[in-house]
């Protein structure tokens, strides 16, 4: 191959998922008249932003070579908890003490507690060598019953129009998820890009002992990471509670296959190391269109699964068969 | 008979092998010998099947054979015993020998008797005195690798492929090795030795070829050879290092090792590392010399700070006592290591030469106490790049790229960022080139008369004699000799590496 060819092939594999949803939109869009509008543009940009920020977090896990199964519990708990402090606040019975929370007290306090569980996954992991698919399996289970404890299994609603805001909202005719979907992502692409901790990120996910042999405390990066990983989930949380006015017990299950899903068709590699967070992005919003342009197309829910599915193992083939010509 | 007619191989455009031509007997022990790099082991993985694409003929009993995986090669009878070997430690002895062609009944479920009946009679023959049911892991280097031989036996081999079969066993060991060698010699087996232990070779070996940067130099009977002339041969070129005079007895202090022990992190009796203490000055180069196991890495890695669970003693820079129990607090206290391996230790591989500098130093390319300052970086990779003559097309290249000789230039260049006191060079020509090589030493001896203090690791002899200015000599675990270098021979630190005192 000349070298122009390679640089081609490089540049067209780099941008293979840009490409992938660029085919797609079109193929959609002549197949329905609804899907170029603007309504349902932003319709699907809503959709998303949920998964933006799961996904995003979970970028950061895998290119350290981890993985977080419990992003969907810890959504549901920490969307519970923001719910439950801010219609009932905090009562000390004993203490004769009762704590009210204004709508940004509540929502910090449900970000705060989705911090400590992933605090909690990343110190499983790094202390006791816990594997991240046990630990965060664990962990799924164990954040999913404390919502099921919180809310006694029964939907917090009724929780004031402010609130309703974040999830219902626009800001400037764009959907105040996608604001905070987008200011999330920044601040990772910021991250891994522009810091020391995003050096470290790759370079742990890259070759982990040539990474501590270099003196990065790994344990601690990988703290950070999970934290961050679940942070992000409770912010996700915070959406979906606020736009359906209500926290769902069972909200979130199996958003983290979504969240992984998005990351692996963005060409993040599940041995870490190699990815980014656009990309994640991207993969975040083929998912989306999908799932869209099926409903628009009126495909039966249970052949959509079988089609996202598909394109999953797709997008990954691709990926695979690029690496090889290498 | 086993013969190569004009092979080449090129790695990505690199030259590994430039047109060899050699023959391998039946019924003799036939040495390869060679530098590191040479393309010794780039050979015996086309003759055993795991490179697949060359140019040129292999001839195998007079037909022109070409493998297209390792199953095949094995199948024709030709086996290769690697350096590191290929056992299932969980598994018992007869569980590996068999692995992959078990012997199963009638109903497909597996006929452990006949298999263990089978295991036995094969280690009888090889005097091997274990049961066939002992799993891989309870077995000592030695007995492993006649298990190995054992496998290759079992599939019936008419060559046999040893790689630095000697590298990892005791002399009694390797007694029992060549006993066994002779053996399979008389029944007409071809075997292929790789070493790099010339003394050895001249009791084992009935033939030589030498390889050197990829081509075949001279091939022959071993007895028609000189030590000598085989070492002249090898190397092609003499390298010539001046050695530069230090006034020692001036200089200042810059580490002293107190009484360090590492303990086994399993067998908690067994002590890897043994009291071991010695002081290294400012401007000194310090070789550490030992055979492999003689906890010369564990050593470089403890003081380190990649035990601190097991070590104990006291680690003294500067005269002042630290607490070093991460390598984190060792860069902090002004220490440096590069490592044994520089593929799985030193680098990471899939990303640039760019970040693999920086990642010592990112605090200090910061601005805003922040973001990471691109200007800063560059500055800094720039000055690296020049200043060890790193070949590469820029600093966005990735590691994996580079010849090795320049991927050891990153792991130094990402070591020197940190402006260490204390530079531990873990085995650092291995696998470079001869060119590399003498850069490296060059660079070594302008560090140390800058004020750096060096202890470099090498199995290599000559290169100690040529680069140190003191030897330490260590043997299973222990310290066995502290001595300048000019009043020292290879002979004398040899015999210290060997015996205990």
């Amino acid at each position: 191959m000349t070298s122009l060819a390679v640089t081609y092939t490089k540049s067209l594999k780099r941008f293979q998922s840009v490409i992938a949803l660029l085919v797609l939109c079109i193929v959609l869009g002549l197949l329905t008249d609804k899907f170029f509008t603007t309504a349902n543009g932003l319709n699907v940009l809503r959709q998303v932003a949920v998964n933006a920020c799961i996904a995003t977090g979970m970028t950061l896990i895998v290119l350290t070579a981890g993985i977080d199964l419990s992003v969907g519990s810890v959504l549901a708990l920490c969307g519970a908890i923001t719910a439950g402090l801010l219609k009932n606040g905090l009562q000390f019975a004993s203490l004769d003490l009762y704590v009210g929370f204004t709508i940004a007290g509540a929502i910090i306090a449900g970000v705060i507690v989705g911090g400590l569980l992933g605090l909690f996954n990343g110190f499983t992991i790094t202390s006791f060598k816990v594997p991240p698919f046990v630990a965060t399996l664990a962990m799924l289970t164990i954040a999913r019953g404390f919502t099921m404890l919180y809310t006694a299994g029964h939907p917090i609603s009724n929780l004031g129009d402010q609130f309703a805001y974040i999830g219902t909202g626009s800001l400037s005719g764009i959907p105040v998820p996608v604001w905070i979907a987008a200011a999330v992502v920044l601040l990772a692409v910021f991250i891994t890009q522009k810091t020391k901790l995003g050096r470290y990120i790759y370079a742990i996910g890259g070759n982990e002992t040539a990474a501590k042999l270099s003196g990065i405390r790994i344990n601690r990066v990988k703290l950070i990471v999970y934290s961050m990983g679940a942070a992000f989930a409770a912010i996700g949380g915070i959406i979906v509670t606020s736009r359906l006015d209500s926290a769902q017990p069972n909200a979130g299950i199996s958003y983290e296959l979504d969240a992984i899903a998005a990351v692996v068709i963005g060409g993040t590699s599940l041995s870490g190391g190699k990815g980014s967070v656009w990309g994640t992005v991207i993969g975040a919003v083929i998912i989306g269109v999908l799932n869209n342009g099926l409903v628009l197309l009126n495909v039966s829910p249970f052949w959509q699964q079988v089609v996202k599915g598909a394109v999953i193992l797709l997008a990954v083939i691709i990926d695979k068969a690029g690496e090889k010509n290498e | 008979m086993l013969a190569a007619k004009n092979i080449s191989k090129k790695f990505s455009g690199v030259i590994a092998l430039a047109n060899i031509n050699l023959e391998l007997h039946p019924g003799k022990v036939n040495a390869i010998i060679g530098e590191n790099g040479a393309g010794k082991s780039t050979l015996m993985k086309i003759f055993s099947g795991v490179h697949t694409q060359y140019e040129g003929e292999i001839i195998y009993n007079n037909q022109l054979v070409k493998f297209s995986n390792t199953k095949e090669a094995e199948q024709a009878g030709i086996a290769i015993i690697h350096q590191e070997l290929n056992l299932v430690p969980y598994l018992s002895v007869a569980e590996n020998i068999f692995l992959g062609r078990e012997i199963t009944n009638a109903f497909g479920i597996l006929d452990r008797k006949q298999m263990n009946e089978r295991t036995k009679h094969l280690l009888s023959r090889l005097n091997l005195n274990v049961n066939p049911d002992t799993r891989i892991a309870e077995l000592k280097v030695g007995q492993q690798q006649l298990v190995e031989i054992a496998r290759a036996l079992y599939s019936n081999a008419s060559v046999i492929i040893m790689d630095e079969p000697t590298s990892a066993i005791s002399d009694k060991e390797v007694d029992n090795l060549f006993t066994i060698i002779n053996q399979l010699k008389s029944e007409g087996k071809t075997i292929v030795y790789i070493s790099h232990k010339l003394k050895e070779l001249f009791t084992i070996a009935d033939r030589f070829v030498v390889l050197r940067d990829g081509s075949t130099i001279d091939s022959g009977d071993m007895h028609t050879i000189s030590h000598d002339q085989l070492i002249h041969k090898m190397t092609g070129r003499k390298l010539t290092i001046e050695r530069t005079g230090i006034t020692l007895t001036v200089a200042e202090e810059l580490l002293a090792v107190k009484n360090i022990s590492l303990r086994h992190p399993v067998l908690r009796e067994t002590k890897i590392l043994d009291t071991i203490s010695f002081t290294l000055h400012k401007g000194e180069i310090l070789g550490l010399y030992g055979l492999m196991g003689a906890g010369r890495t564990e050593l470089m890695e403890t003081i380190f700070g990649l035990h601190p669970k097991n070590a104990s003693g006291e680690i003294c820079v500067s005269k002042i006592v630290r607490r070093i129990q991460s390598p984190a607090d060792a860069i902090d206290a002004g220490i440096a290591l590069v490592p044994e391996d520089r593929k799985l230790q030193g680098l990471i591989l899939n990303q640039s030469v760019k970040s693999n500098i920086s990642i010592t130093v990112l605090q200090k390319l910061q601005q805003w106490g922040l973001m990471l300052s691109s200007r800063k970086e560059k500055k800094l990779i720039d000055h690296f790049i020049n200043k060890l003559s790193i070949k590469t097309s820029s600093g966005n290249n990735a590691a994996e790229n580079l010849s090795g000789g320049n991927q050891q230039k990153i792991v130094l260049a990402k070591w020197l960022a940190t402006n260490p006191k204390i530079l531990l060079l873990d085995e650092p020509t291995r696998g470079v080139d001869i060119g590399a090589k003498a850069e490296i030493y060059k660079l070594m001896k302008s560090l140390a008369t800058e004020g750096m203090g060096i202890i470099m690791v090498s199995s290599e002899l000559p290169e100690i004699l040529a680069v140190s200015d003191r030897v330490l000599v260590m043997c299973e675990g222990e310290l066995t000799a502290n001595i300048p270098i000019e009043k020292t021979t290879e002979s004398e630190i040899l015999k210290y590496a060997i015996h205990k005192n």
